[in-house]
């Protein structure tokens, strides 16, 4: 009886909108490699990140007053008279920074694994255009709760605009409504970072995964799973059901669907990351300066300058860039192009081989350097400057294109080790 | 590869990013616990620093319930100038006339202890010197050049610089290396220590009222998850035996 109803009321649905089709191709038979490792939870911890930001935010906002008068105290009023509001105030501030800790290790993972080769560029691109978006999210939020960082910080990064010729004290005046950053500025970001850059966030994140199914996830081996027609033998092939959609045009071998397999271990990922997340949030949300900056707890004051300024630190390592060059322009121009050729990885790596595991150790080595690099870069830009870190921020920063340069020489003729048959483990 | 990324989170909090003061600060030692130690720095605060320096975004209920303190009592004690229990800590000073008399308006000490530390808070308190050239002939070594006069000198005494000759870029330098009271206080040392230290005390609890109730939560969010987390990975386990 129950049953019988519960089949009914999905047919009735079925006809109407493809429910089960989309859970179908796109979950429970939906061919995903089976040797994903630790690196592959950062997808969906991004998502959970993401989803956190957004219910958070929403109760932000019921008693959050984006005037230039009425935003520091609100937060202090959140902080204080609001029920439960400093745990909603701090898992939107902590995740902010795991919104981009997760982002960089997922980029890592992408960039390990050549996941961005062919056919996944497009699906690379929109990743890349997700962090572009999740920039400026980020620096449009931090001006809101409008301590004396939120001012000067935003003073400084939006003064970059102002270098670029001709437009640049237009720009600037544009962007800030006003001469200074102001109420007006306030209110504006606050519109910006409320509504429309989430709303480009989520549209981007769909086109990402919309492209990522389409292509089919790579894999820690960088072996693809779909094979051509009629190239695999039938006890070769998995046993798994997989949709027709994928299974029709290509012979797959080493998949399981999505779900249960990877949901069930996803939650895995998402319980531990909270773990770490949650002690975070609970014990230490400031993070010694290094998610709420001390001078932030100071109300944004026009006529009194920090002693230092410094962006939040996930934007040091492209802060450091900027302040290594003694010109403003070429400095602005070095920064933007640091995210650009991250862009245009897919044409710099001409390797036929994706995965770290099979290529030369060149390229192991290169790959390290840009980690040792990264790390260096977000450290000097997080840190008062001095002569030794100055000359340090300047080789850092050619190290950093380096890796792209040599990356591009070597992939060429690259000596690499034989690729297994099938997916490994 | 996992190596790697400990590695990363263990390396974050080197980056530690406080510029802070050239002098070494003394550990302020205090303990959000101690109820009797937050109210007798809520009874200095309101009777030493309120009449110049405003908590603006705490109110007086609040701050009696979080330290133990009953509401009337709480009125009739440390409340002043007749606010209401549910108001803000505020005083009737005018911020201009604050701005002549000291050069700058006396900041608001909501946050004092967030935007410093408890530790900066405490060693500024035992700072104060004798130093006849400042206009309340007062200086401090941790914030030189200090607008406020030194009112708990009449717990601490009229305390004088101990100073050292150092070397410094090969110049002789006099250098202040810590202060010491002649005594005509009401307080001993040790007395004005933990003066000072209740009242740091008192400016870490209202910089953040929130954090005992938040670790004594994120304890039993960290136990369920912990549980959450093994029982999760039982159940992948079971899922995966079809894939193995």
């Amino acid at each position: 009886m129950l049953k019988k109803l519960a089949t009914d009321t999905i047919d009735w649905i079925d006809q109407r909108i493809p429910m089960t089709r989309v859970w179908n191709m796109h979950l429970a038979q939906y061919p995903t490699p089976k040797n994903f490792n630790f690196w592959y939870f950062f997808g969906s911890l991004a998502i959970l990140v993401l989803v956190n930001q957004i219910l958070t935010g929403i109760w932000l906002t019921m008693n959050y007053v984006p005037s230039s008068e009425g935003a520091f105290a609100s937060v202090e009023y959140i902080m204080r008279d609001v029920e439960y509001g400093w745990l909603l105030r701090y898992l939107h501030s902590t995740g902010a920074s795991a919104f981009f800790v997760v982002v960089y290790l997922h980029m890592f993972r992408g960039m390990i694994y050549g996941s961005y080769q062919k056919p996944r560029e497009l699906l690379w691109l929109f990743g890349m255009f997700i962090l572009l978006v999740l920039m400026a999210e980020a620096f449009m939020g931090y001006l809101l709760p409008w301590g004396q960082m939120s001012f000067w910080g935003a003073q400084v990064i939006i003064s970059i605009f102002g270098a670029i010729p001709i437009i640049g004290d237009d720009l600037t005046l544009w962007i800030r409504g006003d001469y200074v950053i102001s109420g007006a500025t306030l209110n504006r970001f606050f519109a910006l970072h409320v509504i429309a850059l989430p709303l480009v966030l989520v549209i981007l994140v769909f086109l990402h995964i919309i492209a990522l199914h389409e292509v089919g996830s790579n894999n820690p081996d960088g072996v693809e799973i779909k094979r051509k027609k009629g190239s695999v033998k039938e006890e070769d092939k998995t046993k798994f059901k997989i949709h027709e959609y994928y299974s029709d045009k290509k012979d797959i071998v080493d998949a399981i669907p999505f779900h249960p397999y990877y949901t069930v271990k996803d939650i895995v990922g998402v319980v531990g990351f909270l773990f770490f997340f949650c002690a975070i949030v609970f014990f230490a949300p400031a993070m010694n300066g290094f998610f709420l900056e001390g001078p932030n707890f100071e109300a944004a004051n026009p006529l009194k300058t920090p002693e230092h300024i410094f962006p939040v630190w996930y934007f040091t390592p492209f802060y450091a860039i900027l302040r290594a060059i003694p010109d403003k322009l070429l400095g602005v121009i070095a920064m933007g192009g640091a995210i650009f050729a991250l862009a245009l990885l897919p044409w710099i790596d001409r390797g036929k081989v994706k995965s770290i595991r099979y290529r030369c150790g060149f390229h192991k080595l290169n790959i390290a350097q840009f980690v040792v690099t990264f790390i260096i870069l977000g450290w000097i830009g997080a840190t008062p400057q001095t002569d030794f870190k100055t000359i340090l921020s300047q080789i850092t920063t050619v190290t950093y294109f380096m890796f792209f340069v040599f990356l591009f020489v070597y992939s060429k003729n690259e000596v690499t080790k034989p690729l297994p048959e099938r997916l490994t483990k | 590869m996992k190596k790697l990324i400990v590695g990363l989170f263990v390396l974050l909090p080197t980056f530690a990013m406080a510029a802070g003061p050239s002098v070494p600060l003394m550990k302020a030692g205090n303990d959000l616990t101690d109820n009797a130690s937050l109210q007798r720095g809520a009874k200095l605060f309101m009777n030493y620093c309120l009449g110049c320096h405003q908590m603006q975004y705490q109110r007086y209920e609040r701050t009696f319930r979080d330290i133990g303190i009953p509401t009337p009592v709480g009125e009739e004690q440390l409340i002043f100038d007749g606010s209401k229990v549910g108001s803000h800590i505020k005083n009737a000073i005018d911020p201009d006339d604050a701005a002549k008399w000291f050069g700058a308006p006396p900041p608001d000490l909501t946050l004092i202890s967030r935007v410093k530390s408890p530790d900066y808070i405490y060693t500024y308190l035992k700072s104060f010197y004798k130093d006849d050239s400042r206009p309340f002939g007062v200086n401090n070594v941790v914030f030189p050049s200090v607008g406020m006069p030194h009112v708990l000198q009449e717990l601490q005494g009229v305390s004088t610089a101990i100073t050292e000759e150092v070397e410094e870029h090969g110049h002789t330098v006099t250098k202040i290396v810590g202060t010491v009271s002649d005594g005509s206080g009401e307080m001993s040392d040790d007395e004005y220590d933990q003066a000072a230290r209740d009242l740091t005390n008192f400016f870490e609890y209202v910089g953040e009222p929130s954090r005992l109730e938040s670790k004594a939560l994120g304890i039993k969010v960290l136990g369920f998850l912990f549980i959450l987390f093994i029982l999760a990975f039982l159940l992948k386990k079971e899922y995966w035996r079809d894939v193995h």
